[in-house]
């Protein structure tokens, strides 16, 4: 089992296999719509509309965005804290992603649950829990269903570097390996968990043990949305082809706090410098500016976007405390996961 | 009628279901092949495969993970602990991603999780807990425990077909001593509780391998009185309604836990009179528990703390005197 290092894009190309022009600027949109979501909210936090801490991807939307790109409709896909874009890709709306923030009711948890932890059934997706690596395993169980279905689809899910510690890692590496399964791991090595650098998290970079546990380990730059789509892409094609699951270690930078509470003092700051360098949005702009895309007036209509959306969500109303212990139980059938907008090219959408 | 060992009952549900429903699977460690640490799927692969009955990876918190995964996308797992003591492995994906997906998300999570429990067998403090007291502090998990071979396989094709994770306590030293009649087929039996044996003067509640002893305990009538046996079945939804009727009837109540005593099911009983039943009680609510030590392993260490026969009569003899 071969570790491999993707080939890294250069700054202004990239070797693009799969995506057209209007893929790579989805891309960038979403990237982008993240970013501004997550701006916004800081300033809906930082304001006392946000309870709670906020948590954001600064930096990160490459992973997010390039690996969520590459997923079908029926795929389905558990997703981390700092993965807003792949929210976006599925298909859920700004405002919603606002009001959940804000705990309202019209947030896709109705205010049950806070931040990034959530999911929409109905497009395919599992919210998160606080014990990150916990959605490894229900990943690899959605996959071992998808195998003895003998359906053609995969699930994925994002974790980071602090989780490669824990035993879920572990145990789910192993299972999806044992069990040769359609799934894929997205490492997203952002060097801090919390504070804790990765030197003291691990001995040996975690995708060395992609080997061990029978399965191909890849190392992306994270923070090339394409070249994210790529790896993914690659890892799908195992997967429906019965090669079994791919751990993606996607390498970049927490660029802020653990969360608006945290300043982050712990790092350096010629760190954090030198991955400014490396912003993913800015390395996108790059590539389709010099292809004429007009990028001024894609942050306009982002920047519009996001103006209804919060003002849509700030209208709508708190949840009604008597709901509160409501909805504990599944009363009715259970209903299982939907699906969800998956708009590359390659799928035929759009 | 057939008769079966209450073993054999939870055979026969899991049989029953793996043919009525594709999307029932059954998963565990040494269930397939080997047939289960107790024998519950013997043969199973035979019928079913290796695929619905499937031998697992030895990792418990694996186990519910991927089962929570299998149910969010259409299957129907039924999960074996091999000991029930070994969910505590599993603790985490059962309690934190099972237990709070519906009302987080409004996502459904229908797995079983057989919990084979209960002492008597010098297991030791690792193979003979019951565990079911975490899972009823934990919001969004239900909680069952079958005492008659009928009500093991009926309560065991509701947990199943329920849209919720279900903790399914069967206990071991009921398997092959419990023997009863059982319906043949696919038939539910509803999470509530079951009057097992009707009275007057004082009502004992018990659950799982406690009511065998309760009923044993109450056969030599005790000096004539006349003696309820009320069988709880279900811990969540516990069965406030036919808790309180009893105790309004009987006006005296012994709990009895084989699960260690501080906030064990019994507690949360004693609790639900003292708040509901006050003006129906004509003594103390009385409890009869495993005190809060680990099981021991020898044979008299380990009668010494689980409730018997023995300490149940003394207990209901000194209320009844009261």
């Amino acid at each position: 089992m071969a570790t491999h290092t993707a080939e890294p894009a250069a700054g202004g190309e990239a070797a693009v296999e799969h995506l057209t022009l209007e893929d790579r600027v989805w891309l960038l949109r979403a990237m982008l719509m993240m970013r501004g979501l997550e701006e916004r909210a800081m300033t809906l936090y930082r304001q006392g509309k946000v309870p709670g801490s906020f948590y954001d991807g600064y930096g990160q939307e490459a992973v997010s965005a390039g690996a969520a790109f590459a997923m079908g409709p029926q795929d389905r896909l558990c997703i981390l804290h700092r993965d807003l874009a792949a929210h976006l890709i599925r298909g859920v709306s700004p405002a919603r992603i606002l009001a959940q923030y804000m705990g309202r009711a019209a947030g896709i948890t109705r205010g049950r649950d806070g931040n990034v932890h959530f999911g929409d059934r109905h497009l395919g997706c599992v919210g998160m829990v606080s014990m990150l690596p916990d959605m490894m395993l229900v990943a690899t169980g959605m996959a071992m269903a998808f195998k003895l279905r003998g359906e053609a689809r995969c699930a994925m899910t994002w974790f980071g570097d602090g989780s490669t510690s824990r035993g879920d890692f572990h145990e789910a590496m192993n299972w999806a390996g044992v069990q040769k399964l359609p799934v894929i791991f997205v490492l997203e090595n952002n060097q801090y968990a919390y504070s804790t650098p990765v030197d003291k998290q691990y001995a040996v970079d975690p995708v060395e043990r992609a080997a061990a546990y029978g399965f191909v380990g890849v190392t992306v730059d994270g923070n090339d949305a394409e070249a994210m789509f790529e790896a993914v892409h690659a890892a799908r094609e195992r997967a429906l082809n019965g090669d079994g699951p791919t751990l993606i270690e996607a390498v970049t930078m927490r660029m802020h706090g653990h969360a608006a509470h945290d300043d982050m003092k712990y790092v350096p700051k010629e760190q954090v410098e030198e991955w400014r360098k490396r912003d993913p949005i800015e390395r996108q702009e790059n590539r389709l500016r010099v292809l004429g895309v007009d990028i001024d007036s894609l942050r306009a209509s982002i920047k519009a976007e996001i103006d209804a959306a919060a003002e849509e969500a700030l209208a709508g109303p708190m949840p009604d405390p008597s709901s509160a212990v409501e909805g504990v139980f599944c009363e009715g059938e259970a209903e299982p996961l939907g699906d969800g907008q998956a708009p590359w090219s390659g799928f035929g959408a759009a | 009628m057939p008769t079966l060992t209450y073993l054999q009952a939870i055979s026969s549900a899991l049989r029953d279901e793996l043919r009525a429903d594709p999307r029932v699977l059954l998963m565990g460690e040494d269930i397939g092949v080997f047939g289960g640490a107790f024998k519950v799927t013997d043969g199973f692969v035979d019928e079913f495969g290796t695929d619905r009955v499937m031998d697992t990876p030895l990792a418990e918190s694996g186990i519910i993970g991927t089962a929570i995964g299998a149910a969010v996308v259409g299957m129907r797992p039924v999960c074996e602990m091999q000991f029930s003591d070994f969910i505590s492995c599993g603790f985490d994906q059962l309690v934190n991603v099972a237990g709070k997906m519906h009302y987080r998300q409004g996502l459904a999570v229908p797995i079983t999780v057989r919990l084979p429990s209960g002492g008597g067998f010098s297991g030791g403090p690792f193979h003979s807990q019951n565990p079911e007291a975490w899972f009823m502090h934990s919001p969004g998990i239900k909680v069952v425990a079958p005492s008659t071979a009928s009500d093991a396989k009926g309560l065991l094709h509701a947990a199943i077909h329920d849209p919720n994770p279900v903790c399914y306590m069967e206990h071991k030293h009921l398997y092959r001593r419990v023997k009863g009649e059982v319906p043949s087929g696919v038939f539910e039996t509803p999470f509530t509780a079951r009057v097992a044996q009707p009275g007057s003067d004082l009502v004992v509640i018990a659950y799982g391998a406690m009511v065998s002893v309760a009923m044993e305990a109450v056969s030599d009538g005790l000096d004539g009185a006349s003696v309820e046996v009320l069988d709880l079945r279900s811990l969540v939804p516990l069965d406030e309604e036919a808790i309180l009727d009893s105790v309004e009837r009987c006006s005296k109540v012994v709990i009895i836990d084989e699960a260690n005593s501080t906030c064990a099911a019994g507690a949360q009983v004693a609790a639900l009179i003292a708040e509901k039943g006050f003006e129906s009680l004509d003594g103390p609510v009385v409890r009869v528990a495993t005190p809060d030590v680990p099981i021991p392993f020898s044979p008299p260490l380990e009668a010494a703390v689980l409730p018997g026969v023995e300490r149940v009569r003394e207990a209901c003899r000194e209320l009844l005197a009261y």
